[in-house]
C-alpha cells in the first residue's frame, strides 16, 4: 500500500480526475440552469454529443482548441434550439423530446463521422493545455492542477458566476421563478417562454462545451457515442445539487476521481475492477439518501409546460 | 414532489381520443402520419448521402417483416420490448418515473443467465425455466425497492434514484459476469451458454419462443387491470397524492406495489430474452431497450393495447434496420436517426391533435 501515495500516482489521479470532471461539470452546470427554469433536459447527453462532434471538427480544421470549444458551444446550442422550440414554445413533453433528441444525436453524429472519416479516427495535434507560470513547478499539483487547458479554470469560474447570476441578478430571479411559479413570473410581466428559452439555450452551450472538451482535450479525437453516459451523470448531479451550483464542482470532482482512480491504482500496481469503482459514487449517494433521507427539493414546475391562464 | 409530469394521467387516455374531431380514421392518421414523415425525412438524408432510399427501406421491410426469418426475429424482439413497455406503463400510470429500466433488465438478465444452465440441468426443463422466469421478475422487482422506499417514505424524487440504481445495476451485472458467473469460454467474459434444446420452447417449427405469448398475455392483463379494475383506478389516483389521501388510497403501499410490478415485468423481460434468444450474458452488454421504450409508451398514451402496435413497428425497424444499414454501408446507428425522427414527429402530431381538440 505504501506505493499508493507516491508522486506519479497522485499526479495521475488528480490529472485524470480533472480531465474526467470537466465535461460533467459543464453539462451539470447547464442542466442546473435549465432545471431551475423548469425544463428537465433529458437530452443533455445528445447536446454533449453534438458539441463533441462540432467541437472536434472545429479544432481539426481551424487548428485551435479555442475555436473548437466555440464550435462545440454552437453545436450544443443548435441541439438545444430543437428542444427550445418543441418543449418550450410548443410545450411538448420534455421527457419524450429529451429521449428523442438523445437517440437522434447518437445516430446523426456517428453517421456524420462515418460518412466523413469512414473507419479512421484523425487526431488533433495541439490540444492546448497550458502550464501556469511558477505554480506549475510545485510537486504533484504542478503537473496536474496547474497544467490544464485554461477552459478548466474558466469553467470553475463560470460556476461561481452562475451562482451569482442565479442569486443576485434579476435574470436569475426570473429563471428561478420560471421553474417555481411561472404564473407569478407571467403576472409580473416577464415572458416565461423567453426566460425558459434562454435557460435551455445556455444549457445547450454549456453541454456543448463539455462535449467539445471531451473530444478535443480529453480524447484528442471523436469516436461515435463517446460521451458514454456522462450526460446522464450530469443530470443526476444537477438534481442532487438542487440549484446550489457550487456543489456541482465538488460532486463532479468526486465523480472525476472515481472515474480515474482505477488507472491511478494500476500505476500503483493495485488492480481494482473499474466496474466496482464506477459504482461507488452512486452507491454512496444512495446510502446517504437512505440513511439521512434528505428531501431532494426540485423546482415545483419542473418538467411542466407552461400554459398561460391555466392553473 | 407532487408534480405531475407530462400529460395528466388521471384522465382516461382513451377518453381523449373521443374528444371533438375524434374518430377511428383520425386515430389511424395519427399513427401513420409520423411514420410517413420520418420515412420521408430519413429518405432525403439517405439521398443526400448517395444511398438509394427505396432500396434501403425495401431492405428494412424485407429483413424485418417479409422474409420468414426476419419476421420471426422481429416477433422474438417484440417479446422482450413488450414486457419492458408493460412495466413502464404500470409505473407511469401511477406517475412514478421509473427511468432505471435498463439497470433492472440487465441485472435480472445477468442473474438468470448465470443460474439458468445449472438450475435447468438440475431440476429439469419446464420447472427450471419457470423458476428462472420467477427469478428474473424477483430481481427486477428487488431493484425498485430502494427508489420506491425513498419515494414513498421520504418523497425523494424517483427520477434521480432510479437513474442512479440504473448505473449501479449496469455495473453490478458486469461484476457478476466477470466474477461469480464467469466461465472459461474464450473472448468477452460471459456466462455459461444455455444449450439450445434447454431454452424456452419454440412455437411449431419456428425460431419464435413462447416469450411472445407471455408478453402479449401480460399486456392484455395489464390493460384489463388498469382499465377495468379497482387497482387500476387506484394507481391512476396515486398520480395525485392529495386526491389519493382524500379517497383513502394508501399511497405508501401502492407506490411499493406499482414499483415492484414495474420492475418485475422488466426483469421478466430480461429472463425471457436470456432464456429464449441469447442463452448467455456477455460483459458490457447493454442494448438500452428500457430507455427506448420510455417515449414509446408515452406516445401510445400509456395504453397497453396500443403499445403492442407501436412495439411491433419498432421491432421491425430494429431487426430490418440492422441488415439494411449493413447493406447500404452505413453505421448501424443510422437507425437511431430514423427512430429519433419518428419520436419527434409523433410528438408533433400529438401537439396538433391536442391543439385542435382544445
Amino acid at each position: 500500500m505504501n506505493n499508493l501515495l507516491t508522486e506519479p500516482v497522485l499526479t495521475a489521479l488528480i490529472a485524470g480526475a480533472l480531465l474526467a470532471m470537466t465535461p460533467i461539470m459543464f453539462a451539470a452546470l447547464g442542466e442546473s440552469i435549465s432545471e431551475q427554469a423548469g425544463v428537465l433536459n433529458v437530452g443533455l447527453e445528445g447536446m454533449m454529443l453534438f458539441g463533441a462532434y462540432a467541437g472536434f471538427n472545429g479544432a481539426l480544421y481551424i487548428h485551435s482548441s479555442w475555436a473548437g470549444l466555440l464550435c462545440g458551444a454552437l453545436g450544443g446550442v443548435v441541439a438545444a434550439s430543437v428542444m427550445a422550440v418543441l418543449c418550450v414554445r410548443m410545450r411538448l413533453d420534455q421527457i419524450v423530446i429529451g429521449v428523442a433528441l438523445f437517440l437522434f444525436a447518437e445516430g446523426v453524429t456517428s453517421l456524420l463521422h462515418g460518412v466523413q472519416f469512414g473507419d479512421e479516427y484523425p487526431r488533433i495535434g495541439n490540444t492546448g493545455e497550458i502550464q501556469v507560470p511558477l505554480l506549475h513547478d510545485l510537486p504533484v499539483v504542478g503537473e496536474s492542477v496547474f497544467s490544464q487547458h485554461p477552459i478548466v479554470y474558466l469553467g470553475i469560474a463560470l460556476v461561481f458566476l452562475v451562482r451569482w447570476m442565479l442569486k443576485k441578478t434579476s435574470l436569475g430571479l426570473s429563471l428561478r421563478a420560471a421553474g417555481e411559479t411561472p404564473t407569478a413570473l407571467d403576472a409580473a410581466g416577464v415572458d416565461v417562454t423567453r426566460t425558459r428559452t434562454v435557460a435551455v439555450l445556455s444549457c445547450g452551450a454549456l453541454a456543448g462545451i463539455g462535449g467539445a472538451y471531451l473530444a478535443i482535450v480529453g480524447a484528442g479525437s471523436f469516436t461515435p457515442l463517446m460521451t458514454q453516459g456522462s450526460g446522464f451523470i450530469a443530470i443526476v448531479l444537477a438534481m442532487l445539487a438542487r440549484g446550489k451550483v457550487v456543489w456541482v464542482i465538488v460532486m463532479s470532482f468526486v465523480f472525476g476521481v472515481s472515474l480515474s482512480i482505477s488507472t491511478a491504482l494500476q500505476l500503483a500496481r493495485i488492480n481494482v475492477s473499474t466496474d466496482v469503482v464506477q459504482m461507488l459514487p452512486y452507491l454512496t449517494v444512495i446510502v446517504v439518501l437512505v440513511l439521512f433521507a434528505r428531501r431532494s427539493y426540485l423546482p415545483s414546475a419542473l418538467a411542466l409546460p407552461y400554459f398561460r391562464g391555466e392553473r | 414532489m407532487s408534480t405531475t409530469l407530462g400529460a395528466d394521467p388521471v384522465v382516461e387516455p382513451g377518453a381523449r381520443r373521443r374528444a371533438p374531431g375524434g374518430g377511428r380514421l383520425e386515430a389511424i392518421a395519427q399513427a401513420v402520419v409520423p411514420v410517413l414523415l420520418s420515412v420521408l425525412a430519413s429518405g432525403v438524408l439517405l439521398a443526400i448521402l448517395g444511398r438509394n432510399p427505396f432500396s434501403f427501406y425495401g431492405a428494412i421491410l424485407d429483413n424485418g417483416l417479409l422474409t420468414g426469418f426476419g419476421l420471426q426475429q422481429s416477433i422474438v424482439r417484440m417479446a422482450t420490448l413488450l414486457l419492458i413497455a408493460g412495466g413502464l406503463i404500470i409505473a407511469f400510470r401511477a406517475n412514478l418515473w421509473n427511468l432505471g429500466g435498463d439497470g433492472q433488465w440487465l441485472l435480472a438478465s445477468a442473474f438468470v443467465a448465470g443460474f439458468a444452465p445449472s438450475v435447468v440441468n438440475a431440476i429439469g426443463g419446464a420447472v427450471g425455466l419457470a423458476a428462472m422466469l420467477v427469478l428474473g421478475a424477483a430481481v427486477g422487482a428487488m431493484w425498485t425497492v430502494v427508489p420506491a422506499c425513498l419515494k414513498a417514505v421520504y418523497e425523494v424524487n424517483e427520477i434521480i434514484t432510479t437513474l442512479m440504481m440504473n448505473f449501479i445495476g449496469i455495473n453490478l451485472a458486469n461484476i457478476l459476469v466477470k466474477g461469480p458467473f464467469l466461465t472459461e469460454l474464450p473472448g468477452v467474459p460471459r456466462t455459461e451458454i444455455l444449450p439450445l434444446d434447454q431454452r424456452l420452447p419454440r412455437i411449431g417449427d419456428t425460431q419464435i419462443h413462447v416469450g411472445i405469448l407471455i408478453a402479449v398475455g401480460m399486456m392484455l392483463l395489464i390493460h384489463f387491470v388498469l382499465t377495468r379494475t379497482a387497482i387500476g383506478l387506484r394507481l391512476r389516483v396515486l398520480a395525485s397524492p392529495e386526491a389519493a389521501r382524500h379517497v383513502g388510497v394508501r399511497p405508501v403501499r401502492l407506490t411499493f406495489m406499482a414499483f415492484a410490478a414495474s420492475g418485475a415485468l422488466i426483469g421478466l423481460s430480461g429472463a425471457v430474452s436470456m432464456l429464449g434468444d441469447w442463452g448467455s450474458f456477455r460483459a458490457d452488454f447493454n442494448p438500452a431497450y428500457g430507455f427506448l421504450m420510455v417515449p414509446l409508451v408515452f406516445l401510445a398514451r400509456l395504453n397497453a393495447v396500443a403499445t403492442i402496435a407501436f412495439v411491433a413497428l419498432f421491432a421491425v425497424i430494429q431487426i430490418g434496420g440492422d441488415t439494411a444499414t449493413r447493406k447500404a454501408d452505413l453505421p448501424t446507428d443510422f437507425i437511431l436517426v430514423l427512430v429519433g425522427l419518428l419520436l419527434f414527429f409523433m410528438a408533433i402530431t400529438e401537439f396538433f391533435r391536442l391543439r385542435r381538440a382544445r
